[in-house]
């Protein structure tokens, strides 16, 4: 620091701790209802202490469901969302990274058109046009699939920037030397190009994964099928109107259990999650 | 545009782009161009036909007082969003830069709600704000307020923007603190030897030097509170009460999933295709003149 106050460092550090305290009350709130039961949780006040039905709450919902609204086991959803998060990092990663793999070397005609053509869908999230994809997924009946969840949200600008504007750091010399040694494109690719890009795809699956596992209307007008239920949609189903019907503490540990692990990705791969957030926007 | 050593081959590029223009085509060209086409058409109420019927979709828009209603919920949501995380955070990004010892300590603290999903953070600040059960709603109470979101629209629309500006801290902190960290100390140094407080440095210097930081912000936070906050609207006050807090997007989904009034919101969807579109042809300009400022 240029100035050294220790009063101004103090307060630096008041201040700070105040915002952590504030950003994370909404967290302690859910974590204290979820370890109560609904009558201790309907009380005004609420005890602001954890309580003691942590276990119950949370093997009831893992195993059972809510018994008011949705039925469905949150273990299920949770399997649900962690496939539906794995199948879109994945996906978009690797059609992503061929298709930027031949936009940049090769040369071939409509390269720049399928360039424009994937440029474009930056433009256009899937809450915009979700009636007619909606239309083309009921069609081809695809409704109630992992097919149909993540599918038509795997298109991605995004990525392939991302990895064209990599690719393009990529010395020429070595893709010659590779030709020399008599490698083909795809030999090139995987022996060379895709060890290289290894941290843009670790950056780009932390995000990718949080996208996935958070995504809300899709899978929203996409299950009917309690079965088909992903931790997010399940936690807007338990929630069944009016503040003394709702169970509470099972939303609550529904909640806890939602947020679990695309938090643990944030914290655990937070060197990539900071590399993947601020290479995506370039 | 690409890289100048080739490989040859005939059919290999195609194979290779072939499964992301696949799904661009099926799942992106496909509907939005059938908004389009559904945007220009009348449907029967049982929708058994339809008709061409030109700009009358959007005609009716135009005259839709609850269409124009929800224009202005979107830009006062969206412009409360975005001031609101941008001041908060580049506060908080200020302060964490400020420390010398603990910034990685405070930015792991702060960075989690990102992880959040939009519908499940409606939900929290819901059950906080909850009129009858909500702890923060109890306090409020004491202090003699009259709190109830279900009944009162300025109200509904204060807690969505919490929520949704809860979320979005943690994104624009860590670009905040980016930036911040790109300055170089001796600009700062150079102003504190001839005598500048640090509030002077920094409207004179820091501030300046993150203006294209918080402009990138700003167009993200307000594409942001105009598509991604569909969950935390949702989850809490599902538009209401009285269309308080309807916003474009989620008006696109009930009119067209709720009400099946595909003209109507087919016509709708396309006009946010054209806000979507100019928000980023502004972002892009933006991104060329920051590639030239090095």
């Amino acid at each position: 620091m240029i100035e050294n106050r220790k009063g101004l460092d103090l307060l630096t550090h008041v201040l700070l701790i105040a915002a952590v305290a504030v950003v994370a009350f909404p967290l302690y709130v859910t974590f204290v209802a979820s370890t109560r039961t609904l009558d201790e949780v309907l009380t005004v006040p609420m005890p602001m202490t954890p309580g003691s039905h942590l276990l119950e709450n949370y093997a009831q919902v893992l195993t059972g469901g809510s018994t008011r609204g949705a039925g469905a086991p949150v273990g299920r959803m949770m399997l649900n969302s962690l496939a539906m998060a794995l199948m879109i990092a994945i996906g978009k990663i690797a059609i992503s990274i061929i298709a930027s793999f031949a936009i940049v070397y090769f040369r071939f005609p409509l390269r720049r058109t399928f360039f424009w053509m994937i440029f474009v869908t930056l433009m256009l999230p899937v809450e915009v046009r979700i009636i007619p994809t909606f239309k083309v997924v009921s069609d081809l009946s695809m409704l109630n699939s992992y097919v149909g969840l993540t599918l038509p949200l795997i298109a991605s600008a995004t990525a392939t920037f991302l990895f064209r504007q990599f690719f393009m750091t990529v010395p020429d010399e070595l893709t010659e030397a590779a030709r020399i040694d008599g490698a083909g494109p795809m030999r090139f690719f995987f022996d060379v190009l895709l060890p290289l890009s290894a941290t843009s795809v670790a950056a780009l699956f932390v995000i990718q994964f949080i996208y996935g596992w958070n995504q809300y209307l899709w899978p929203l007008l996409i299950t009917t099928d309690e079965s088909m239920y992903t931790t997010v949609i399940g936690i807007k189903r338990m929630i069944v109107g009016g503040d003394a019907l709702t169970e509470w503490p099972l939303v609550m540990a529904t909640a806890m259990l939602a947020m679990l692990p695309p938090a643990l990705v944030v914290l655990l791969m937070q060197k990539w999650f900071v590399k993947g957030l601020v290479d995506a926007e370039k | 545009m690409g890289q100048r050593v080739a490989f040859g081959s005939r059919w290999l590029p195609y194979v290779l782009v072939l499964p992301q223009i696949a799904v661009t085509l099926v799942f992106f060209f496909w509907p939005a161009l059938q908004a389009l086409w559904y945007s220009f058409q009348l449907q029967d109420p049982f929708g058994e036909s339809t008709e061409f019927a030109g700009l009358t979709n959007f005609e009716a828009l135009v005259h839709d007082g609850a269409y124009l209603a929800s224009f202005q919920t979107t830009a006062l949501f969206s412009v409360l969003v975005a001031t609101l995380g941008i001041a908060i955070s580049l506060g908080l990004a200020v302060l964490a830069h400020r420390v010398t010892r603990g910034t990685m300590v405070y930015r792991t603290l702060l960075i989690w709600p990102y992880a959040v999903a939009p519908a499940v953070a409606g939900v929290l600040w819901a059950f906080m704000f909850a009129p009858s059960i909500g702890v923060v709603s109890y306090v409020l109470r004491q202090l003699g307020v009259d709190w109830n979101w279900v009944l009162r629209g300025d109200q509904a629309m204060l807690l969505v923007v919490m929520a949704a500006t809860w979320k979005q801290i943690s994104y624009n902190f860590l670009f905040f603190l980016a930036g911040l960290q790109a300055i170089p100390r001796s600009l700062i140094e150079a102003a504190a030897i001839d005598g500048a407080s640090p509030v002077r440095r920094f409207w004179t210097i820091v501030f300046p030097l993150l203006s294209p930081t918080t402009f990138f912000l700003l167009v993200v936070n307000i594409v942001y509170a105009f598509f991604d906050t569909f969950g935390v609207i949702d989850a809490t006050t599902g538009g209401g009460p009285a269309q308080a807090t309807n916003i474009l997007v989620y008006k696109v989904y009930t009119d067209g999933v709720k009400s099946a009034d595909l003209g109507g919101s087919s016509a709708q969807s396309v006009i946010l295709m054209i806000i979507v579109i100019a928000l980023t042809v502004v972002q892009f300009r933006f991104v060329e003149r920051k590639v030239q400022y090095g």
